[in-house]
């Protein structure tokens, strides 16, 4: 792949020094995920990245089938009840990525969301909800039968 | 420029659903081609929605999100024949825009 | 009493490993209903659509001439009505084959080029396409393959043959597989082709767009693919053979109610 001198300016911070420096390629550089959370592989470490521990809440609904059939499209959608709800996150736990999508509800817009993601085994969906700049979280296990990431 | 998407946009009851279709690979980063090289992540990193030019959604989307995502949300106002528009950014560089009338 | 008290493990297990059974299939249901809600295969059919419109070919022509049975340029409910007899090419055909007559007689394509093009490359792409859109305009109508000509009703018995006729290194036939009712490989159930398998199911969902690899599957692929889990060679894209047993499963599903293009594992 052609590695332009522009490609390479284009990659700031960190990655584009390393890119420069020859120690990671262009398209790697692409690849890296640098959003805080997002490139974590920890679970805990990944929740830790929202800034707090999350209070578990039953006002919470956590949509996600019993069984996946395919993991590589597997619904999962949230509701949350927690009054001046402003952000949700969705974690698949056993993830090699936990942290799958996040969302921010502007004033006005319903914190409910549905979405699809890939789910790599058998494991919890946990929804973090930010509510009046408090942290909450509610979990549901969706059984997969067929692994979603293609490894 | 990425490919259309679907959007449906309907207004009742003081408020409007979204549901949309985006056409993307959301290439997760883990599998190998057959030379048994990476295939490197290439996915779309970020989605705002916004209806009259008022943002009623963003969202920060990793590489777990599935192929070909689906997104529904619903936001309080919008009429029929309002504007609603989502756009989307990847990893790439890539970029999308599209916008529908409301129903 | 301890034969009673084996019986009764054994009944209780029985009862139980039913009821797991009948909870998994309920929950693979609902997994099924929750996809139903954004269905990638739209996506599909918009590209269709617009390919449909789009003066294209060394003719710069756009399909919206082709017949697909039900006179030049009508698309809704000409799915449902697929493969038929046309009288300007003398066969029966199927919706894809339909697809690249229109594309050599309207646009000027290379016919050999099409049928020889991989599946989801080239111009096997837009016939994907196009046959995505052209499915979705028969949405719910009922399946009402004729069997007006005598080449109709012998194709019928052609696909019956082929149908049931054994062979490949694992001697399977279609057959196999789909010729009885609550067959299932691992957790995927199989509909019995030899009757009317009922709405949606079977003939009456494909095009179907397969989450499992986010692809969009025609008929023609979707019997390339049970060759290829046969063992089979290739059959030749929209060959005979491939369109006669499109007419016998078709005329079997008489007034099953199509929900093409359906989205699957």
């Amino acid at each position: 792949m052609n590695t332009t001198r522009r490609q390479v300016i284009k990659t700031t911070g960190v990655l584009g020094t390393l890119v420069s420096l020859g120690i990671i390629t262009q398209a790697q550089a692409i690849a890296a995920d640098a959003r805080p959370g997002f490139a974590t592989k920890s679970f805990s470490d990944a929740i830790a990245s929202l800034g707090g521990t999350p209070t578990t809440s039953a006002d919470i609904a956590v949509n996600t089938p019993d069984i996946a059939e395919n993991g590589a499209v597997v619904p999962v959608g949230a509701t949350s009840k927690i009054p001046n709800t402003t952000d949700m996150w969705f974690f698949v736990e056993k993830n090699p990525y936990p942290l799958a999508a996040s969302f921010s509800f502007p004033e006005g817009t319903d914190p409910e969301v549905k979405t699809r993601v890939k789910m790599g085994t058998s494991t919890q969906v946990t929804v973090v909800v930010k509510a009046g700049g408090e942290l909450y979280a509610a979990s549901k296990e969706t059984k997969v039968t067929l692994g979603g990431c293609g490894g | 420029m990425g490919k259309p998407m679907r959007i449906r946009a309907k207004a009742a009851n003081g408020e409007t659903t979204v549901r949309a279709l985006m056409a993307h690979i959301m290439e997760g980063g883990q599998r190998k081609d057959s030379s048994g090289n990476r295939i490197p992540a290439h996915h779309i990193t970020d989605v705002t929605a916004s209806h009259n030019g008022k943002t009623v959604l963003t969202a920060q989307w990793g590489s777990a999100v599935s192929q070909n995502p689906f997104l529904a949300f619903t936001f309080k106002g919008g009429a029929a024949g309002e504007k609603l528009a989502i756009s989307w950014k990847d990893n790439k560089g890539d970029s999308r825009t599209d916008e529908v009338t409301i129903s | 009493m301890k034969r009673k008290l084996a019986l009764v493990a054994v009944l209780a297990s029985s009862v139980m490993g039913l009821a797991h059974a009948n909870d998994v299939e309920a929950g693979i249901a609902q997994y099924r209903e929750m996809l139903q809600d954004g269905n990638p295969a739209e996506l599909f059919e918009m590209s269709g659509e617009e390919l449909w419109t789009t003066p294209r070919g060394p003719k710069n022509a756009t399909m919206e001439k082709c017949d697909l049975g039900k006179g030049p340029g009508v698309v809704a409910a000409a799915f449902v009505e697929l493969p038929r007899y046309f009288a300007d090419t003398g066969r029966v055909q199927d919706l894809e084959s339909r697809i690249v007559t229109c594309m050599v007689s309207l646009q000027g394509f290379d016919e050999a080029k099409i049928l020889k093009t991989g599946y989801a490359k080239g111009e096997q792409a837009n016939v994907r396409d196009m046959a995505t859109y052209v499915a979705g305009a028969s949405r719910e109508l009922k399946i009402n393959v004729p069997q007006d000509h005598q080449k109709e009703r012998e194709m019928y018995e052609v696909g019956k043959r082929l149908f049931f006729m054994r062979s490949g290194p694992h001697d399977f036939a279609c057959a196999t597989c789909h010729a009885e009712d609550n067959k299932r490989i691992r957790l995927q159930g199989l509909p019995n082709l030899t009757g009317n398998p009922g709405d949606g199911i079977g003939f009456a969902a494909w095009p179907a767009y397969r989450v499992g690899n986010g692809q969009m599957w025609p008929m023609q692929k979707r019997l390339n693919d049970c060759y290829r889990q046969q063992r089979f060679p290739e059959p030749k894209f929209a060959s005979d053979a491939t369109i006669a047993l499109g007419v016998y499963m078709g005329v079997n599903a008489k007034d099953a109610k199509s929900i093409a293009p359906a989205i699957k594992r």
